[in-house]
């Protein structure tokens, strides 16, 4: 049994209001502190700080500045849709090959509109994002209505995308990319010198984090993650709403891939198979539990960045670049501890929080027999 | 008076086992109807297949009189009947303002409500209202449910159902994990629902506190309705000796 903590003020005069106002005793610092997302962002600025104490010409520059924000853009984009995906408690292993496979099929589209023009860049966009959707949606509903685990699902699209990919190019990389699109959009810089790409990724994010935590589709996000069967129960539409969560990390990979298309000018078929780890790793470093219910697509970013910014800093103060995934390798270890620890406290009120890693196995419904 | 909610010869098998066999019930508006059995005698199936979480096989319920199929939890909310459940289905990361409105979201009005953004602020406010009410003292309408305390949480989990019930409230074991004074502060708020003319069915295993809190008592036995009593008549021992299958009468 719990101990119990409400207020001691009487029940029968429920008329005077609890003196906080509703913040559980809690500022919004102290609340902020406790966030994984702001630690993890701490962690990021010590480590910029040591790299610009010990390579304080050739680390913190401008240039070099722009060049990791540059690298992270494209799987800030992958970031976003993997955040909405983990905090149901599910998982998407597909998304580096349906961008391999979108950005395929749109190199293919565009090489058949052929010409250099807009219109050519933008409907091998249009097609780059319907066919991320249609592995969006092919994953959503075998896992939402077939009730088949999301881990194997995706990871059996990973699979079909990318080997559809290969067949499809026999193997060899397209390197047709209309021209308007490299200069534009993969080189193009606004405002001087910030990279078209990273003010697409900012936006995609902006958007995400504005959806995912003002709006009732993000609210529902939370809600079937936290508790599928409490959710289906008020009414929520719940499988519904997981085939719109994949469909939307389709959707973003089939972006992902285009852009991938304009800053490389390569489908490069070959060059995505740690993306998926890669984002996932990222969105869980960020405070975002596989257990679902819980994450910021800040924290996404700033998971993003760890890895990022310690492979960029490793080469430029000469420690062997590989380094970078032992260190981070250890922060997700460290991140998801830290997790367990605050979840294994916060389990203290009830069984309702208890640990049940389940994105290997969507609860169905289980057929409960009355007493 | 035509009773608010109303089943007849309602029959449920899971496999071999009859968990209702041709059950009855019967609950007027304003009155607290204490559902009573021994386990296994099929009071939680019957709550479910009254609040729409379990097809029966054959019976009809009636609501307002009339016939009606009450197949999903939401044509029971649509109906103005409401459920708190024994494991509360409250979302454990959502706080107490979000899982009251969870499902039934306040949208802010006009472009912005049809984007999807949502009035948290009215939500919230409506939520404070709502617990202050019953009396339930919730101490942050802005930390997860999950970290609460279990009494806590079956506050929050009533409160929720009263909120939306405009007709019928069911509480399954509503009393079960309680100290004294959380149970004193639910049966005082069945009698408050009661008074605003809801009908409520309670389940219990406490005898005294169906005693203390209901007008009247459906007892089953072995899936099928053995007895009901009117409180005020009947006795501690007579309810035990009927659950029991010791002793037996229909009467009203």
């Amino acid at each position: 049994m719990s101990t119990e903590v409400s207020t001691p003020e009487k029940a029968s005069t429920p008329s005077s209001p609890p003196p906080d106002e509703g913040n559980g005793g809690e500022s919004l610092v102290q609340r902020v502190v406790k966030m994984q997302a702001f630690q993890i962002l701490l962690v990021l600025l010590v480590i910029v700080i040591v790299f610009s104490t010990l390579a304080p010409n050739n680390f913190a520059n401008f240039g070099n500045a722009r060049s990791i924000v540059l690298n992270a853009s494209i799987l800030a984009i992958l970031g976003v849709g993997m955040t909405f995906v983990i905090v149901t408690s599910g998982i998407d292993l597909s998304i580096g090959s349906v961008m391999v496979f979108s950005g395929v099929i749109g190199a293919k589209a565009m090489i058949a509109v052929g010409g250099d023009s807009w219109g050519t860049a933008f409907v091998g966009i249009g097609v780059s994002l319907a066919t991320g959707l249609a592995w969006g949606l092919f994953n959503g509903f075998l896992i939402a209505k077939a009730k088949v685990p999301p881990l194997i699902v995706t990871l059996g699209s990973l699979g079909m995308a990318l080997g559809l990919a290969q067949i499809i190019t026999k193997g060899v990389d397209i390197r047709e990319v209309p021209q308007v699109m490299q200069d534009e959009i993969g080189y193009g810089n606004v405002v001087g010198q910030l990279p078209v790409l990273t003010v697409i990724a900012v936006v995609v994010v902006a958007i995400g984090i504005v959806v995912l935590h003002h709006t009732r589709f993000g609210r529902y996000t939370y809600a079937v993650g936290s508790n599928e069967e409490s959710a289906r129960r008020v009414g929520v539409k719940v499988d519904r709403h997981l085939i719109k969560v994949y469909a939307l990390s389709g959707v973003l990979s089939g972006f992902a891939g285009v852009l991938f298309l304009a800053q490389f000018g390569t489908t490069a078929i070959a060059g995505q198979t740690q993306t998926n780890l890669n984002v996932i790793a990222a969105v869980v470093i960020g405070g975002t539990s596989l257990f679902g219910g819980v994450g910021t697509i800040f924290g996404t970013v700033v998971g993003l960045f760890i890895p990022a910014v310690l492979q960029n800093g490793f080469v430029i103060v000469g420690i062997q670049p590989f380094w970078q995934q032992v260190a981070v390798g250890a922060v997700l270890i460290a991140a998801v501890y830290v997790d367990q620890v605050r979840r294994a406290s916060a389990a203290r009120g009830g069984k309702s929080t208890r640990p049940s890693l389940r994105f290997g196995a969507k609860k169905s419904s289980p057929v409960e027999q009355g007493e | 008076m035509t009773p608010v909610l109303e089943a007849r010869g309602l029959t449920r098998k899971f496999g071999q086992v009859t968990a209702l066999d041709g059950t009855d019930f019967d609950l007027e508006a304003g009155e607290v109807v204490a559902l009573i059995g021994d386990n296994g005698a099929g009071k939680s199936t019957l709550v479910k297949a009254l609040s729409g979480n379990l097809a029966v096989d054959s019976g009809e319920i009636l609501f307002d009189g009339i016939r009606r199929d009450i197949d999903t939890p939401m044509t029971a909310s649509s109906l103005g009947i409401e459920t708190v459940y024994q494991d509360l289905a409250l979302a454990p990361h959502l706080d107490p303002a979000q899982n009251m409105f969870l499902g039934r979201e306040l949208m802010k009005p006009g472009v912005a409500g049809a984007l999807g953004f949502m009035d948290n602020k009215a939500m919230r406010g409506q939520a404070r209202q709502a617990f202050d009410r019953l009396g339930a003292t919730v101490r942050s309408l802005v930390s997860p449910v999950g970290q609460m305390s279990g009494g806590q949480r079956q506050a929050i989990a009533i409160a929720r159902a009263v909120h939306w019930a405009s007709k019928v409230v069911f509480l399954d074991e509503p009393t079960a994990a309680l100290g004294v004074r959380q149970t004193a502060n639910v049966l005082d708020t069945i009698r408050r629902v009661r008074d605003q003319g809801v009908g409520v069915v309670f389940i219990s295993h406490s005898m005294p506190h169906v005693i203390e809190v209901s007008d009247r008592v459906q007892v089953l036995r072995m899936g099928a309705r053995v007895a009901t009593y009117k409180t005020s008549e009947t006795s501690m021992e007579e309810l035990v000796g009927t659950m029991t299958g010791a002793t037996g009468r229909t009467a009203a």
